[in-house]
């Protein structure tokens, strides 16, 4: 039947296989987990069903989308994004304790949200823009584009997605070949900065870096999850103690064991080997994209495929590191894994990007 | 190649160095990926295979909770298995602090629901105080299931408030038994570390209750039990999932005591309305058979916790109920000492019996007329006479014969002036003068004027009314000593073991029989023909007595006692001791009524009750006033 099989590919022909089947199973992990970190809830599982299939619709549609499509709207997505901001700050619901969400008429949005991918964008966009001359001050005006964004969402306060949003901007600014010399003196000038930024933080702040060099300051407050779910990591041992036998998951010791701890649940029933395989997972999802960035054909495509690829390593880093015990606790869910629909919808969406990069390269060429 | 051709070159050979360029900063990306990667993996490694162990067992500890199981408090019984401390278990309200922000709003919320009365408040408050804050505290105990009902259909208003089953100790005797048998209480911070230092605290996890006062005290790791444990798997609330392991705690011992309930309540009724004490001692095994301080007060109180009302009441009462009066309180012996000092004479070799003085009605002594009781004097008397009459003149030329330290060294062979050793702590020592006990005391040295009255058991003498029962119980007993013991055996409830308290003599005194024969039977003539006649006539049994009068303000000289003019609280004790059958004793007893007068009249038909009640089964009817009260004097 080749009519079927031109139309399957005619239909398949902007997703990229060895992403698909690595996103697949890092969502099938994500599954079995939340099955046992929800104590086994149906309701739990097919709504994380539901929010796949979204999410893998939002990643079809961007796939489809040609990348100069995308290069169009940065600048309005930007400035709608910063606007959305502002309004935050000015008309943002205090929700415990952080403005962070903006009521319109129906429900509430997050603009935080969307900049995670409108920041890098913009960016890659200005850099494109700008690539046969870039000088010094184009660098100094995108730190700027950086950083009233991050300015904002700090004083939500939202500390966790400002970072993470730092970050994507600085993969951008790095990749756009950011003089080694300014690189290294930013360092040295930011750790100049640190006390400053100590003193600039809200107590909750200071208190979770606190906790993370000594947990057992205060065990049952804010050190509580850094121990249990380090207790869970360490107790899996090698092998781990089996699919839904978790102690520590199953008599509640893991606090939100479907969202940003499901990794505690993980390496507690799956061991050292289990944490291997998920390393490895994500190591193809980001090797995968590296070399879809490594051949991209425009600056703008290479700098916004690079972001993508290391946001999303900063996820998955920066969730695990924090299970564990190594990073202080901040809101970052496990990309594809945790339970959830606005991170997979996003992480999704940066993918289908990343499979539209590389599948639209020879039209571009052409 | 050709259309590179078109473009002359610059821009194509800036894009393909740029392209290289950004490859070196995606490569120097992928390595950062892969060193933080690896980082990640190393902690991985370290957490799960290095310390692996070390977070099993934090999880396993996280898991497992070892849940103490209280053991059941062994019981007090009387020798004839009479109840005097039991426990019943009930349901109690308890509150957790900790997990309350405005107690006081909670505890008027919970009493729309179950009733609470002012009483319940204060005595929380004061748990609450005195207790750490993560215990629960009960509010209210004995629910009724109506209650249960009620508070159970409410619970979810309540988080922090919960229905316990609890075991609860009681007295059924109250205040009869308050003295000897006391009672338990919550364990404080005090107690706490002293349970630690003995390195047995484990034994207490779960326990909330220690005994305070008296045989609960003394008995107390008799009486505890062995805890048990129970592992159950619990939840991150700590709410238990199943049970692992269980290992049955073992009850504690039962005390079985040598006191008799009937007797007790016997002596309790003869002091009538006034305050005393009574001990009465098996001679032939120091066995308690009675031990009364009155007034008593209800030990029930103290044993969640007393309210400051009630313990205020008790606290400062002008009886001062509190007052163990038999085991702590001191008083002059008065002439109850007199045979003693009989015994002390012979022994010492300062007078034969039959060894006659003149009494003109007191004794002149460095200026000092040292009154007789009796106008006029008794005459001549003899050893004999001078128990039987009680005659002051007597002793005070024989302690004055004596020498105080004499005296002293005589009488701290009958356990004066030291602690007889009874199993319940508290015990005064009393005062057993001498010379080297003024210069310690007092810094001063004894005048020879200050032997005289001592010789009739005034002055500085001192002693509890168990020295006094101890005392006449060893001459009862032909001076083998005894230790008082309460408890008669301690059983063990699972193997029905009975380890019996102390059946050996404390020690032998060095005293000539012919010595004893001589005191023996003038005690037999003080209840035969002398002081202690009229409250002992008609009885079936010879029994032995000496009565005797300890005076609580001292009197003027040349001022003779009135004692309707003396106010009630400074009236004089009366005190009496006594053994019968005197030939051979079953029961020995010491007496003392406060502020009552004369012992013949007030102390000695308290002692006919308690013979008459245990040799011969009789109960005491009513006595009317004043009887048998206008015979001899003191």
């Amino acid at each position: 039947m080749p009519v079927i099989r031109r139309l399957t590919r005619l239909l398949t022909a902007h997703l990229d296989t060895q992403l698909l089947v690595v996103l697949l199973l890092l969502m099938g992990v994500g599954l079995a987990t939340i099955f046992s970190g929800s104590n086994q809830s149906v309701p739990r599982i097919s709504s994380q069903v539901a929010n796949i299939m979204v999410a893998l619709g939002v990643m079809y549609i961007f796939a489809n989308v040609p990348p100069h499509f995308l290069r169009r709207i940065a600048l309005p997505l930007y400035v709608f994004g910063v606007l959305l901001l502002v309004c935050v700050a000015l008309f943002g619901e205090i929700v415990n304790g952080a403005r962070r969400w903006l009521y319109i008429g129906v429900t509430r949005i997050q603009p935080s949200e969307l900049m995670k991918i409108a920041v890098p964008l913009m960016l890659a966009w200005y850099f494109d823009r700008y690539e046969a001359t870039l000088k010094l001050k184009n660098y100094i005006i995108a730190a700027l584009l950086l950083i009233v964004p991050i300015g904002l969402i700090v004083r939500q306060p939202d500390l966790g997605t400002a970072l993470l949003i730092s970050a994507a901007g600085a993969y951008v600014l790095f990749l756009a070949g950011l003089s080694w010399r300014i690189i290294i003196g930013f360092g040295i000038a930011g750790a100049a900065c640190l006390p400053f930024v100590w003193g600039m933080m809200h107590d909750y702040q200071r208190q979770r870096i606190l906790t993370l060099i000594d947990p057992t300051q205060d065990p049952l407050g804010t050190g509580y999850h850094t121990i249990q779910s380090t207790i869970a990591v360490g107790s899996g041992g090698l092998v781990g103690k089996g699919w839904l036998q978790g102690t520590q998951t199953h008599l509640d010791f893991i606090p939100e064991r479907t969202t940003d701890f499901i990794f505690a649940v993980f390496s507690e029933e799956w061991g050292l080997f289990g944490n291997a395989t998920l390393l490895l997972l994500f190591l193809l999802v980001i090797g995968r994209g590296i070399v879809i960035t490594a051949n991209a054909p425009t600056l703008f495509t290479r700098l916004f495929g690079g972001a993508i690829t290391l946001t999303f390593f900063t996820y998955a880093f920066v969730n695990m590191g924090m299970v564990s015990g190594i990073l202080p606790v901040v809101g970052v869910p496990l990309p594809l894994v945790s339970y959830g629909g606005t991170s997979l919808v996003t992480i999704c969406l940066g993918l289908g990007i990343l499979m539209s990069i590389e599948t639209h390269k020879k039209l571009v060429q052409s | 190649m050709s259309e590179l051709t078109i473009n002359p070159g610059v821009e194509l050979r800036n894009s393909r160095l740029e392209i290289h360029h950004f490859r070196v900063r995606l490569a120097i990306a992928s390595i950062f990926v892969l060193c933080m990667f690896t980082l990640l993996f190393v902690r991985f490694f370290y957490l799960q295979v290095v310390q692996h162990d070390y977070y099993t067992t934090l999880a396993e500890a996280n898991r497992i909770s070892i849940v103490p199981i209280v053991p059941n408090r062994g019981i007090i019984v009387d020798r004839n298995g009479v109840l005097l401390a039991s426990n019943y278990s009930a349901y109690t309200l308890e509150i957790t602090p900790r997990k309350i922000t405005d107690v006081e709003a909670l505890i008027d919320d919970l009493s729309t629901v179950v009733e609470i009365t002012p009483r319940d408040r204060r005595r929380f408050r004061k748990l609450m105080d005195e207790s750490k804050s993560f215990e629960s505290l009960p509010i209210r105990t004995r629910l009724s299931d109506e209650e249960i009902a009620k508070f159970a259909a409410h619970r979810y208003r309540f988080p922090g408030v919960e229905i316990n089953a609890r075991l609860f100790r009681q007295y059924p005797q109250a205040e009869l038994f308050s003295h000897v048998v006391g009672h338990i209480g919550r364990i404080n911070t005090h107690e706490l570390e002293q349970l630690e230092a003995k390195g047995i605290e484990a034994n207490y996890r779960g326990t909330d209750y220690i005994g305070k006062v008296g045989l609960e005290q003394s008995y107390e790791t008799h009486l505890h039990g062995t805890t048990g444990v129970e592992e159950v798997e619990v939840d991150a609330a700590g709410r238990a999932v199943r049970t692992l392991s269980r290992s049955a705690p073992t009850s504690g011992n039962n005390l079985v005591l040598n006191l008799d309930a009937g007797l007790q309540e016997v002596i309790y009724r003869a002091f009538g309305d006034f305050r005393g004490a009574l001990v009465a001692i098996d001679p032939a095994t120091g066995g308690v058979l009675a031990f009364i301080s009155k007034p008593g007060f209800d030990p029930n109180l103290f044993v969640d916790g007393i309210d400051p009302v009630n313990w205020k009441e008790l606290n400062e009462s002008i009886d001062r109920p509190m007052v163990n009066r038999a085991l702590a309180g001191t008083y002059p012996p008065g002439s109850t000492f007199k045979p003693f000092m009989a015994l002390a004479a012979l022994t010492l070799g300062k007078r034969r019996p039959e060894q006659v003085i003149s009494d003109p009605g007191g004794f002149n002594f460095g200026g000092h007329f040292f009154r007789d009781d009796k106008v006029g004097g008794h005459g001549m008397v003899d050893m004999y006479k001078s128990i039987v009459v009680s005659c002051d003149t007597y002793y005070y030329v024989l302690a004055n014969d004596l020498g105080i330290d004499n005296i002293a060294n005589f009488m701290a062979q009958f356990g004066f002036g030291s602690r007889t050793g009874i199993d319940i702590t508290g015990e005064s020592r009393g005062i057993l003068p001498s010379s080297k006990w003024k210069m310690d005391r007092y810094k001063q040295k004894w005048y020879a004027g200050e032997t005289i009255s001592v010789g009739i058991g005034q002055g500085y003498n001192s002693y509890t009314p168990l020295q006094l029962a101890q005392a006449i119980a060893t001459i009862a007993n032909d001076g083998v000593m005894f230790r008082p013991h309460i408890v008669n055996y301690v059983e063990d409830i699972v193997t029905r073991k009975r380890t019996v308290v102390e059946p050996q003599p404390m020690r032998t005194l060095q005293l000539q029989p012919e010595h004893l024969a001589v005191v023996k039977k003038a005690l037999v003539g003080v209840n035969k023909e002398g002081t202690g006649a009229r409250a002992f006539a008609g009885t079936p049994y010879i029994s032995a007595g000496k009565t005797g009068t300890a005076q609580v303000v001292a009197i003027k000289q040349g001022e003779k006692y009135i004692e309707s003019r003396v106010l009630e609280r400074h009236r004089d004790h009366a005190l009496f001791i006594a053994y019968a059958p005197a030939d051979q004793p079953k029961l020995a007893l010491a007496v003392l009524v406060e502020n009552a007068g004369f012992g013949a009249r007030a102390a000695a038909p308290i002692a006919r009750k308690v013979f008459d009640y245990y040799l011969l089964g009789k109960q005491p009817t009513p006595l009317k006033p004043d009887e048998g009260a206008a015979g001899a004097r003191d």
